[in-house]
């Protein structure tokens, strides 16, 4: 099957979303495609509650100072320029996003705004119950419904970007639900995969968040950013078994209610470590990067809880309280066997963000004429580490302003040809039921090799020899894609999703091995302590089919 | 512990067989847990929907479970047998994994009767 629009949109979360919705404003004719059911596949619709934004509505503040934070959190690595964007146009789309009845909490008239770690003052807004990004979801996929221009299309998993003398011309994608093979002609394409976090073990991803854009934007000639710094979020849901709940729900628990947080011994311990960040004051104020450093360097030392992370406990504050603020949760935790009054709960660092992506321009192109990006798979704008609440953000102000760019590119582009798309639709057309490893169980190993040794804490040694392991795994799956039956086959799923992850996963830990020095996010235990001559992006791209790296000057300026 | 999933099987147009899988039973986990675990351990061609895993927010893993239509990430695993099958209403596409899509929203629109 061939489809034409002049922007194809990869991914319909908040990031595709957005941009559908502003290229169809200009006047573009738009297909959302997405690998899973639109708005419900990745991030957006899982987040579960800040969303940063100078407002302005809880206490006076202006873009400045969000941006003074973000820049603080980034130690030295934000493009300057994508970070501004994202503080000074959020109260922009936020507002419009309440138009458009998301349904911000409100108090005395006012849009509510939380202190979230690491901003000056409270500055994050929310949907009460935990229900933030279903309801951001919810809403730009009912906006999207309005413009006649916007195909939108599930099922639909994008395998490659077509390039026709280096100018990105469509895209070829498996139908997942039939199996065909589509081809899309389109004259400008936007990455709004998301994130990758199904690189790890612990995560907080959904199947979709493999890191496809990251690939994506590899083979089609684009450079990647900062790829050595996924974040890990530290107080994941660890034990007991919790189902029908997202693993970082334990954070707006502490925002609410100052839950403890305490080691093996029933000792709080993160006063230790907070002299470590200059920026925090002893309450509940490190950062993601210190928080998961604690934890972790706890865990090592013997003193964490049974299942290896650290307690969390809510049993000093009275039930009453408890149920006043998360009613609906309680009852839900409830289900699981969870009673907050009596019983602590432990939490572990667990993959959550990447700070890594396409390295765009303020336009959000990339360096491959017609090819844009947006949200969680562009780079540079967190640097090092990101503030909780600016993802959210970035995804709806990034994909805003990669929706016009790629409308306007759209007037000029152009110049498909299936000879162009040839390698892709052959590359699918060669899948073989074929003997060779479980790709499920591949998938698994694959996320062990990640959270062993390309975690939160690296060595040179672990990183080189993750490097050996990721190798190991390509020669185990070969060039020629796995399948098994028909259509919606799990087989060649697994497999595409392996020829995508053992890409990022390599890029990941070569970064990360470059990088001797420990930043945000990355931490190199051999070598402690910023040093400044780092203070640059390290830039991937593909070379004769191999990833490359340089560095460049920070700051986004060269 | 075991528990045993017996799962209806089969692509639109085969006559459905059931097969039955025997995975480790943990206390707390879900049929989604369980149905993942078969999948990595015994057979990679078990097909069935799931995007988010903990969240229950991408609604799309619902299915039969011991006849009820339920969401498989948020239903407990029991030990002992459960049986699955795919969602009745809606056309099958693969073992558990219907089409659930709304209309507008899929490659090729159902024509209007
Ligand atoms: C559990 C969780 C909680 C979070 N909570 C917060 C929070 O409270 N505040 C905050 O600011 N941030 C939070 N984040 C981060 C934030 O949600 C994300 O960074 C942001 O939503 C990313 O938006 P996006 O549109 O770029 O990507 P996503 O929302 O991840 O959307 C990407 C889409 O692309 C699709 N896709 C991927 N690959 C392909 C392909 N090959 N072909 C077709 N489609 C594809 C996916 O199916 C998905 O639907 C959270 C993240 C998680 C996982
Ligand atoms: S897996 Fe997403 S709702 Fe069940």
């Amino acid at each position: 099957m061939h489809l034409e629009s002049d922007v194809l949109v990869i991914g319909a979360g908040g990031a595709g979303m957005y941009a559908a919705i502003e290229a169809a404003r200009a006047g573009a004719s738009v297909l959302l495609a997405d690998r899973s059911l639109i708005g419900r596949g990745g991030a957006t619709v899982m987040a579960q509650m800040t969303v940063a934004v100078a407002l302005g509505e809880q206490t006076p503040d202006h873009w400045e100072h969000h941006l003074a934070d973000t820049l603080a959190a980034g130690r030295g690595l934000c493009d300057e320029r994508l970070a501004a964007i994202l503080c000074e146009e959020g109260p922009a789309r936020i507002r419009e996003m309440d138009a458009w009845k998301v349904g911000w909490a409100r108090e005395d008239g006012h849009i509510k705004q939380a202190h979230a770690p690491g901003h000056d003052r409270p500055r994050c807004v929310y949907v009460d119950f935990l229900a933030t990004g279903p309801a951001v979801s919810r809403t730009l996929r009912a906006q999207a419904h309005k413009f006649d221009g916007v195909r939108r299309v599930g099922d639909l998993m994008i395998v490659d970007i077509v390039t026709r003398d280096g100018v990105a011309v469509g895209a070829v994608a498996l139908h997942v639900s039939s199996g065909e093979t589509v081809t899309i002609a389109a004259k400008s394409v936007v990455i709004a995969t998301g994130g990758l976090t199904r690189l790890y073990r612990r995560n907080s991803a959904s199947l979709n968040m493999s890191g496809d854009g990251y690939a994506l934007a590899l083979r089609a000639g684009a450079e990647l950013v900062d790829m050595e710094f996924p974040q890990f979020f530290p107080i994941g849901h660890l034990a007991p078994r919790l189902v029908g709940m997202d693993p970082i729900m334990w954070d707006p628990f502490r925002y609410k209610l100052g839950g403890k947080l305490l080691n093996g011994e029933m000792r709080e311990f993160e006063a230790d470590y907070a002299a470590r960040d200059n920026r925090s004051d002893g309450a509940y104020v490190l950062t993601r990067d210190t928080a998961t450093y604690a934890i972790t360097k706890e865990a090592e030392a013997g003193r964490g809880s049974p299942a290896g992370g650290a307690w969390l406990s809510f049993m000093h504050i009275p039930p009453a309280e408890i149920r006043a603020a998360f009613g609906p949760v309680v009852d839900r935790l409830a289900e699981n066997g969870i009673d907050l009054a009596t019983t602590p709960i432990e939490v572990a660092p667990i993959a959550h963000y990447h700070m890594g992506g396409a390295r765009v321009t303020p336009d959000f192109a990339t360096n491959v004429p017609g090819l844009f990006a947006c949200g969680e798979a562009v780079g540079g704008a967190n640097g090092a580490n990101r503030l909780s609440g600016n993802a959210i953000t970035e995804a709806l102000v990034f994909g805003a302003r990669a929706g016009q760019s790629a409308a306007a590119r759209a007037k000029a582009g152009g110049g498909w040809s299936d000879a162009a798309a040839r390698g892709a639709v052959d590359l699918l057309a060669s899948a073989k039921r074929r003997a060779g490893p479980n790709p499920a169980a591949t998938i698994v190993r694959l996320q062990a090799v990640m959270a062993d040794k390309v975690g939160a804490f690296r060595t040179g040694e672990k990183l080189a020899a993750a490097l050996d392991d990721i190798d190991a795994i390509a020669r185990d799956i070969g060039a020629t894609p796995m399948r098994g039956e028909g259509p919606f086959d799990p087989v060649l799923l697994d497999w595409l999703d392996l020829r995508n992850m053992v890409l990022v996963a390599r890029v990941v830990a070569m970064a990360a091995l470059a990088r001797t020095e420990s930043r945000g996010a990355h931490q190199r235990e051999d070598f402690p302590g910023m040093d400044d001559n780092w203070t640059v992006n390290q830039i991937v791209e593909l070379k004769n089919g191999a990833p490359t790296l340089r560095v460049a000057a920070a700051g986004g300026r060269a | 512990m075991k528990a045993t999933l017996a799962i209806k099987r089969g692509a639109a147009g085969e006559t459905p067989r059931v097969e039955k899988f025997e995975v480790e039973f943990e206390s707390g986990q879900s049929v989604l847990d369980a149905l993942r675990m078969a999948r990595r351990d015994l057979d990679p061609t078990l097909a069935f929907r799931f995007a988010c895993i903990n969240a229950n927010a991408c609604k799309e893993c619902m299915m039969l479970i011991d006849g009820e239509v339920e969401y498989a990430c948020k239903a407990k695993l029991r030990e002992g047998e459960t049986a699955l099958a795919p969602l009745p209403k809606k056309a099958l596409l693969r073992d558990l994994a219907t089409e659930i899509a709304p209309p507008e929203e899929r490659l090729f629109r159902p024509t209007k009767s």
